[in-house]
């Protein structure tokens, strides 16, 4: 009759303490956002001051993948991928002669891309870390390495209301204010029509991502 | 004929400035592509959105002035009617 009470209590403990166990919330996995906006809403912006004239214009053709972890910002990584036949200014004469051969070459190097590899001087407040990007951005077929400050806000559960429908999952905006490449270093006219055509190119970024659920 | 080319002239010349100005008065490029910001009131974001457009700017001006002075240039090429006694 012990033997059997004893064996009841076991049985018992066994299952509490698997009870708890699966009670217990899950630690979260890293998650795969897609920057193929529905919405066309991801935009990066690019802005030239030459002394003789000034070239501001947006580029909406944005693509690619960004792997995010809400508990370890630090290990995200990611490519983000920028049609450049989607690099548009006001003039279309204009867009039409930046796309072309002599400058962008859009048929040629159909892709800007910037591939994280490492995140430095991380801070974390909340759903909003800030960080110095390192990786590699390539444009005109030039690739190089490159830091690019970058502020990433986690929206949990918030799909649904930016989509509508039933569509649950999460966001990741990432931006970025403050930074600029030189054209000469990507080959692009070095040294040439710098009175109109500045070599200091600013760029702001500003891209959201959904982790469909 | 010359009179006809000079009147061209001015009349181009006006329409197009007058144009320039109801339109803006737009100091730079031609704008071809109107854009449109968009805010997304979820992520805080804003997008741009291009309509196609018709802004003309100082290059607009620009060639009117040309073909305005080439028919003024062209009006010197015909000679005045002699008037007759």
């Amino acid at each position: 009759m012990k033997t059997m009470s004893r064996k009841m209590m076991r049985i018992r403990w066994i299952a509490l303490l698997l009870g708890a166990a699966l009670a217990l919330p899950a630690p979260a996995a890293p998650e795969s956002f897609d920057f193929k906006d529905p919405k066309n809403g991801n935009k990066i912006e690019f802005k030239l001051d030459a002394p003789a004239e000034k070239i501001a214009g947006t580029a909406n053709g944005i693509s690619g993948t960004v792997t995010f972890d809400p508990q370890n910002p630090g290990a995200t990584r990611g490519k983000i991928v920028v049609a450049t036949a989607s690099l548009t200014v006001p003039n279309a004469m204009q867009t039409t002669i930046m796309r072309g051969n002599q400058w962008l070459d859009s048929a040629q190097y159909p892709q800007i891309t910037f591939e994280a590899k490492e995140l430095k001087n991380l801070q974390t407040n909340g759903d909003s870390t800030t960080a110095d990007a390192v990786g590699t951005f390539t444009l005109h077929g030039v690739s190089k390495e490159l830091t690019i400050p970058v502020e990433m806000k986690y929206l949990k559960d918030k799909l649904e209301d930016r989509l509508g429908g039933n569509q649950k999952g999460d966001i990741l905006v990432i931006t970025s204010t403050n930074f600029s490449i030189r054209r000469a270093d990507f080959n692009i006219m070095p040294g040439q029509n710098l009175d109109k055509v500045a070599d200091t190119i600013r760029l702001t970024l500003g891209v959201a991502g959904a982790s469909p659920k | 004929m010359k009179k006809a080319l000079r009147i061209l002239a001015v009349i181009i010349l006006l329409a197009a400035v007058g144009l320039w100005a109801a339109k803006g008065a737009n100091p730079g490029w031609t704008i071809n592509n109107i854009p449109h910001e968009t805010m997304d009131p979820v992520t805080g974001l804003s997008g741009v959105t291009y309509e196609k457009g018709f802004i003309p700017g100082w290059d607009f001006l620009a060639v009117a002035t040309l073909m305005a002075g080439v028919m003024a240039g062209a009006s010197f090429l015909f000679r005045n009617k002699k008037a007759e006694n």
